[in-house]
């Protein structure tokens, strides 16, 4: 192998990536016995509009609701039966939602029309974006947004760069991983697709260098490509983050408030780019997704093809349970960086879900008592991926002087990784403090 | 000697153009300070809380002298200071009610039941926006005592997870109506001795899980209530206070003793 130097950004960290414990099992698809439960805000925007009623019959791939305004996605049944209910449950971020619960009658009866080719020609613009919208796609990396408005943007020509995100850098995640090597067709197909929305745009599809078999499976089916190359870039934690990708990519900055598009990039995850695929080659909307359940307490940590609604509960029983004897101290919605801790498995997968980490008391190391003021060593400072001084901005956010936390410190632009209370030494909570003070600008600029 | 003559004789010029310089300046930027405004100012509280709208107790004795504020404007000050700025305005004070903050849930340690262990910022905000309530009912008190900390007159403090109001401190300014993340404490009047203490919107059964001390909305003081104040809306029973008269049906009635009469 040829040494050369990878491609990384300033700042991350290095946590240890745990990956090894549900990297090397096969993807095998998980078919839900318990009842589906659809919230209806599975993305960012307005939350879609119900289109079934209690009682109703829906068939698998069907649209139960639909997409409220153009910030909004359709929602799919991921199963066949009857609507059992429409209530408020919890959600994996603790929060409470609206939602359609269907009971399953576990035969998955296929709408119609669902798995045929649609077009024998060449596709329009129009037709993908379409195609992209009635699928309820968004973005599967975790954020969800709507990807049809992502690839919406106002000047299409514009964009030179279309970077397929396949730098799964939070620790213990493999789904990523795992769909590049077994639907690297559809991947480098649903690029090709996106690609055509833009008409100077190539394609790069970024995958971090602790991911060899990935890689070496997308340039399998790259190779000869004009237009798409696969670039390896150094794993550090969050590589996989929207501006540092695009800063390792394309060698641009975003400046604080500007978005991907106004520096000519449009970035994707691997697995929506899958989903775009199967959407507009297959009229297949969104109903699976690979889905990594992890963690030390987890007696068989895996990743699987799991149909969004599925209780989480029913996905540790998937992954063999909770290891005998083990003390659960932590489970955790996604991984250990960016996680919400959960405190009841009893939420469905939504479509941004990614992963379950489940872990045990001795690998957990409880902040709370250790806790001590900030000694001002700058190692935040350091670490922080975006440039930012996140010990100001913790004196402002504490002080609640918004002013200087938005204004002076663009905190708004904290994209809440974690790595500045990751290298903490002081084990202060950072990051829920500014996710906090984020959450109530936004609210009172709302009023 | 002559230079101390000098010297003398230079800094009694430079004292007596200073001396003129500031009759000017006094005469010129003379500011006029209404008496009134003064006497009112006296009487008003003084500690800038900003419960009457304005940006403190200057702010609002001008406003009241300008007859922009009403007399009894101070929520702090109540009746008393009302009527005493009225006499110095010159006009009747109306009826002020003395109100009171209450905290609407009484899911303490003993009645709710424990959810996760949150580790993290003590703040109730900063819990509720993580999503990992200490209790399982979605409604009730954190108890963390982010309105405790709001609070200007140290009148709340939280006992056994839940926050309580001390009525002889409560000044009624309604900070801590604003910092409650879970919106559970509305300002009730001070001389009406029942309230409810529940916020949960969840239909009975689902209330009984998680605490043993919610309201489960049997409409049964509804059905008590002769003077038609008390009603159930969204699941849980609320007092309309124009209409109560404070008989008490309501509470002996409640089966959860949800209904309680004030301490």
């Amino acid at each position: 192998m040829k040494l050369k130097t990878l491609k990384t950004f300033r700042g991350g960290v290095h946590p240890e990536g745990h990956k090894n414990l549900s990297k090397g099992q096969e993807v095998v698809p998980y078919l839900p016995k318990g009842d589906m439960v659809f919230p209806i805000n599975q993305h960012i925007g307005k939350p879609a509009r119900p289109i079934v009623a209690k009682g109703d019959e829906v068939l698998a791939g069907q649209i139960i609701a639909e997409a409220d305004g153009f910030v909004s996605a359709n929602i799919i049944s991921s199963c066949s039966g009857k609507v059992k209910a429409i209530e408020e449950r919890h959600v994996a971020s603790g929060a409470r939602a609206t939602c359609i619960v269907v009971e399953n009658d576990g035969q998955y009866t296929l709408a119609p029309g669902i798995g045929k080719v649609p077009h024998e020609g060449t596709l329009s613009n129009k037709d993908i974006l379409d195609a992209i919208k009635a699928a309820g796609i968004v973005g599967l990396g975790g954020a969800g947004f709507p990807t049809h408005v992502k690839l919406s943007v106002k000047d299409p020509e514009a964009i030179d760069y279309v970077i397929a995100n396949g730098s799964e850098c939070e620790p213990y995640i493999t789904c990523d991983d795992r769909l590049m090597q077994d639907e690297n067709r559809g991947i480098v197909e649903g690029l090709r697709l996106v690609l055509q929305l833009f008409p100077n745009a190539v394609g790069v599809i970024a995958i971090e260098d602790n991911k060899p078999d990935a890689i070496q499976a997308m340039e399998a089916v790259c190779a000869g490509e004009k237009q798409i190359s696969v670039q390896p870039v150094k794993a550090k934690y969050p590589e996989g983050g929207e501006r540092n990708l695009i800063s390792v990519i394309s060698g641009r900055d975003l400046r604080f408030g500007q978005l991907p598009a106004d520096v000519g990039c449009v970035v994707c995850n691997v697995s929506t780019l899958n989903a775009i695929y199967r959407a507009v080659h297959h009229s297949e909307p969104l109903m699976e997704r690979y889905f990594t359940i992890s963690g030390d307490a987890i007696a068989n940590p895996c990743t699987l093809s799991v149909r969004i609604g599925t209780s989480h509960a029913e996905l540790v029983e998937a992954a063999g349970g909770i290891k005998p004897g083990c003390n659960v101290k932590k489970v955790l919605s996604g991984g250990p960086m960016m996680g919400i801790a959960m405190s009841s498995l009893d939420v469905p997968t939504c479509k941004a879900n990614n992963a379950l980490t489940v872990l045990a008391e001795d690998e957990v190391e409880i902040a709370d008592e250790q806790m001590t003021a900030c000694i001002r060593c700058g190692r935040c400072t350091r670490a922080c991926p975006i440039h930012l001084i996140p010990q100001m901005m913790a004196e402002a956010a504490e002080r609640k002087d918004y002013e200087q936390y938005e204004k002076r410190l663009y905190g708004l632009d904290c994209i809440a990784c974690g790595c500045c209370t990751y290298v903490c030494p002081a084990k202060r909570p950072l990051m829920q403090l500014f996710k906090q003070t984020k959450a109530d600008i936004m609210a009172a600029k709302r009023k | 000697m002559q230079g101390i003559i000098i010297a003398t004789v230079a800094v009694g010029v430079i004292g007596l153009l200073m001396g003129l310089l500031l009759i000017t300046v006094d005469k010129k930027f003379k500011v006029e300070v209404d008496e009134k405004e003064l006497a009112v100012r006296e009487y008003l509280p003084g500690n800038n809380c900003g419960a009457c709208g304005y940006a403190g107790c200057d702010a609002m004795a001008s406003a009241i002298v300008h007859e922009e504020a009403p007399v009894n404007g101070c929520p702090v000050g109540g009746a008393a200071v009302a009527e005493k700025i009225a006499h110095i305005m010159g006009v009747d004070a109306e009826e002020t009610e003395k109100m009171v903050a209450f905290v609407k849930c009484s899911g303490d340690c003993e009645n709710a039941a424990a959810r996760a262990h949150y580790v993290g910022i003590s703040d109730c905000a900063s819990a509720v926006a993580s999503g990992l309530s200490p209790w399982t009912c979605d409604y009730g008190c954190i108890g963390f005592g982010t309105c405790a900390a709001a609070c200007p007159f140290d009148a709340i403090s939280v006992h056994d997870g839940v926050a309580r109001v001390d009525r002889e401190k409560c000044r009624a300014c309604g900070k801590c109506v604003a910092a409650c993340p879970k919106h559970l404490i509305e300002l009730l009047p001070d001389k009406s001795p029942y309230a409810v203490r529940c916020s949960n919107k969840d239909r009975g059964v689902a209330v009984k899980k998680v605490c043993s001390a919610g309201c489960i909305a049997c409409k049964l003081c509804e059905k008590q209530c002769e003077s038609d104040a008390i009603h159930v809306e969204n699941s849980i029973s609320h007092i309309d206070y124009e209409k109560c008269i404070g008989c008490g049906k309501c509470a002996e009635k409640c089966p959860v003793k949800v209904i309680t009469k004030r301490a």
